[in-house]
């Protein structure tokens, strides 16, 4: 039976981790994630979880920790933002290639610098080519349901990547909203128990991790990796299968918002669906076809998928919540690009830069998207590519 | 998926190699014949040697294998020729020569 | 319970020939002699900085060690060894595992006194049931001898040359092993290779089986990096600790205790004049070297006798 409850984002990813019980906590403070090592330090003193908790002196040594801890065949479990995130870097990249299924949750906030602690997907999103999976929430519901999803797709046997768990800071984090939570027993019994076949500790043979991969051999260990994020997307939708048939909420690589018949759609990441989706029902009441792709996964790229669901729409504004300074656009905006590039007809598509370190994004920002979308479907495509939105200007802006 | 160190080479496929690079075993070196590396070779004279045992701890290459308080002679699949034991041995037991090949 | 060589040396070998270390280097006899401290039965889990003898010793597909093992990143050996750990606390404390492991991390002078220093010193301060053992070559030798925090004054590395207004490196060496005493953990020691290995076979001993967080210095010289013929090592070692430049001592709980007592210390130019790296300071008109490198030992030594509680 679920359980309705008041709970913060932060909250509801520390519910979920208390329920699970993990082996190793890692984590160091850094704003707007604290609050969930807070609430699990609560946990393990009140003696609710027997967790081993690690109150490490850096971001650097939590996933060194959770790095160590894995490798022993415990679940190792972190919580981190921002320049957290970017001070892991270079252990991103072993959690990924010594194949360690860490969790990681992460809340998602801008990177310096300046220094700002508000949301935006720079950290995550410098992030995305570590060969970590990374599935994003739009709700606190959402965050909870990843989280519970997560070490079941990372430890699946031909996966074995670290995953991390994304939600936007504050919107989401420090949000208190009415979510359905799932029972103690019920949880333990969907996530499961973690038994790797080889680990550092308690089993009949040595286990060395981590070697010096000459020429001959690293091509090879790097190809086995890209497989293994192939293989993560049938995980993904395996777990989210079961997810569904023994919770009831149904997940999948996106969310379709009213694309049936959609001639125009934006494309985007986190919170901001909830904003789009309220505009989304004022302008179909208006009779206006406007729909929305939600992407819940990001890593591995959902990029068949994703092209199949824009193939009939006329103009698709891709909304970046961080910049790439590619000098042509954001992350998800080259992703997308390249996924529609094969289709026989390919949507116009533009590029949003928006939101970024909290910069507000409302009901009537986007309303402004699709107004723009539809010039485009009536000028064949014609003006810039890659707009920024939100910012004070004192030139004309596109938006 | 190859399990040992010793089906593992230059030539496997992708598929045969362990994930992550990780290794099933332990000593898995000792297929490493290090002793190729060596110009100069200890020479021990077992009628000098004590069995003092001074000499085994010093080398960088567990090349010395001792058995119930006894060496025997190099390990030289694996000894390097670094000539420490030659430096360290009390009793002039072991000598320190150019290689013959 | 008294050393006694000859069993220890009959213990089965747990780091094996065919690892890639140079010939004659000094990291090879800190991993024997460490997991030879181990008592027979008791397993490990070894720990491993980026290093040549990382890179020498675990080299896809070849390890070098018995034992698990463990290479992460160059920076945080001692974190890595500290989630290890906590893991087998958890796995204990659920009745998972019932061998007694002990935990071993292990980084050169720049993964320990630089780079990896935070990390250290984050993992000590936890008092996490591990001993990280520091193999100093005073220089990072696996990227080709660029000078670390370790580098002795006036030795030269890549990035210390010697030339026309240069006699090597500027700065003293950092006195790490004082740094972990500061900690206030329970057990460190400084040793290095000697005779049978008494003084380095006790000390890695004592602090694998001292409960909570260890650490041990061990000079540990490279004949590439200090520009000596290999087979000179034992000389070197012996020389540093007859001159105090690298003296023998013990911090057990706080308590300060000098392992060896020279018996007549002698000039610090006999440590150096065996060592290439320091060739230039014996040229005319760099006596200066000589004996600024004589004070700066003389000094260090007073300090640590007065510690010691051995001061005249």
């Amino acid at each position: 039976m679920s359980i309705r409850e008041r709970l913060s984002g932060n909250e509801a990813v520390a519910y979920a981790m208390r329920q699970i019980n993990p082996d190793v906590f890692a984590a160091f403070p850094i704003t707007p994630s604290t609050e969930i090592p807070q609430y699990f330090a609560q946990y393990v003193a009140n003696g609710q979880v027997d967790t081993e908790y690690v109150t490490v002196e850096s971001e650097h040594s939590s996933m060194s920790t959770c790095i160590g801890a894995e490798a022993t065949g415990c679940r190792a479990v972190t919580a981190t933002s921002s320049c957290g995130l970017a001070f892991m870097y270079e252990l991103l990249y072993v959690a990924a290639s010594s194949r360690l299924p860490v969790t990681l949750a992460c809340v998602n906030r801008a990177l310096t610098g300046p220094i700002n602690i508000n949301n935006d997907h720079s950290d995550s999103m410098g992030a995305r080519d570590t060969g970590w999976i990374q599935l994003y929430a739009e709700n606190n519901q959402e965050a909870y349901d990843n989280y519970l999803q997560a070490m079941r797709i990372a430890e699946t046997p031909d996966v074995r990547l670290p995953i991390m768990v994304c939600q936007d800071g504050f919107i989401t984090s420090h949000a208190v909203e009415n979510i359905l939570i799932e029972e103690d027993e019920a949880v333990k019994a969907f996530v499961g128990e973690y038994h790797p076949e080889h680990a550092l500790l308690g089993r009949e043979t040595p286990l060395a991790v981590g070697p010096y991969d000459i020429s001959p051999y690293y091509m090879e260990h790097k190809v086995q990796q890209a497989e293994a994020m192939k293989n993560a997307k049938r995980a993904v939708l395996d777990v989210a299968a079961d997810f569904e048939k023994t919770f009831g909420r149904k997940y999948g690589f996106f969310e379709e918002y009213c694309m049936e018949d959609a001639e125009v759609a934006l494309v985007l990441i986190g919170s901001t669906a909830g904003t789009a989706k309220a505009c989304i029902d004022q302008l179909r009441a208006a009779g206006r076809k406007v729909g929305l792709i939600k992407i819940r996964v990001f890593r591995p790229f959902p990029g068949e998928e994703l092209a199949q669901a824009l193939s009939h729409v006329k103009a698709v504004a891709v909304m970046d919540k961080s910049e790439g300074f590619s000098a042509c656009g954001g992350p998800l905006y080259a992703e997308t690009c390249a996924a529609c590039y094969d289709l026989p007809e390919r949507p116009v598509l533009v590029n949003i830069v928006y939101g970024l370190g909290g910069r507000d994004v409302a009901t009537e920002d986007i309303a402004r998207v699709y107004d723009h979308l539809f010039l485009l479907t009536r000028n064949g495509g014609q003006g810039p590519k890659y707009i920024h939105m939100g910012q004070r200007s004192s030139e004309a802006e596109v938006l | 998926m190859a399990k040992c160190a010793k089906d593992i080479h230059e030539q496997s496929p992708w598929q045969d190699l362990t994930l992550g690079g990780e290794v099933y075993e332990g000593g898995t070196a000792r297929l490493t014949m290090t002793g190729e590396w060596r110009a100069n070779i200890p020479v021990w004279h077992e009628d000098k040697c004590k069995q003092c045992l001074l000499c085994a701890p010093f080398c960088p290459d567990s090349s010395i294998p001792v058995c119930d308080g006894k060496r025997a002679d190099f390990d030289f699949d694996h000894c390097k020729g670094c000539g420490i034991c030659w430096k360290v041995c009390p009793f002039g037991a072991i000598d320190f020569v150019k290689e013959e090949k | 319970m008294a050393y006694n060589h000859k069993k220890e040396l009959s213990k089965p070998e747990r780091f094996v020939g065919g690892h890639r270390l140079c010939a004659g280097c000094g990291a090879g006899l800190v991993c024997r002699g460490m997991l030879r401290a181990l008592d027979e039965g008791d397993k490990a889990v070894v720990c491993n900085a980026t290093s040549c003898l990382e890179v020498s010793s675990f080299l896809y597909p070849y390890t070098a060690w018995e034992d698990s093992y463990i290479h992460s990143a160059f920076e945080n050996a001692a974190a890595t060894c500290g989630g290890v750990e906590a893991a087998y606390n958890v796995l204990k404390r659920r009745g998972k595992l019932d061998d007694t492991y002990k935990f071993l991390a292990i980084g050169g002078d720049g993964g320990t006194y630089d780079i990896g220093f935070q990390s250290l010193s984050g993992a000590m301060e936890r008092g996490h049931d591990m001993v990280y053992f520091c193999y100093d070559n005073e220089a990072y030798m696996n990227t080709g001898i660029q000078r670390s925090s370790s580098t002795p004054r006036f030795a030269t590395a890549t990035t210390t040359p010697v030339g026309s207004v240069s006699a090597g490196k500027k700065q003293n060496k950092k006195d790490l092993t004082e740094i972990m005493a500061a900690h206030h953990i329970p057990y460190v020691a400084q040793t290095t290779f000697l005779g049978n290995f008494k003084d380095f076979h006790e000390k890695a001993h004592r602090a694998i089986y001292t409960e909570g967080a260890a650490f041990v210095n061990v000079m540990s010289p490279c004949p590439r990096g200090w520009q000596y013929s290999p087979e000179l090592l034992p000389e070197i070692c012996k020389m540093a600790v007859e001159t105090c430049v690298w003296p023998l001592y013990e911090v057990i709980d706080g308590k300060w205790h000098l392992s060896y007592m020279p018996r007549k210390k002698l000039p610090v130019t006999e440590f150096m004049k065996l060592q290439g790296r320091f060739k230039h300071c014996f040229k005319p008109g760099n006596e200066w070297t000589l004996e600024a490198a004589q004070q700066y030992v003389d000094e260090k030594w007073e300090q640590l006798l007065e510690h010691c509680g051995q001061r005249a």
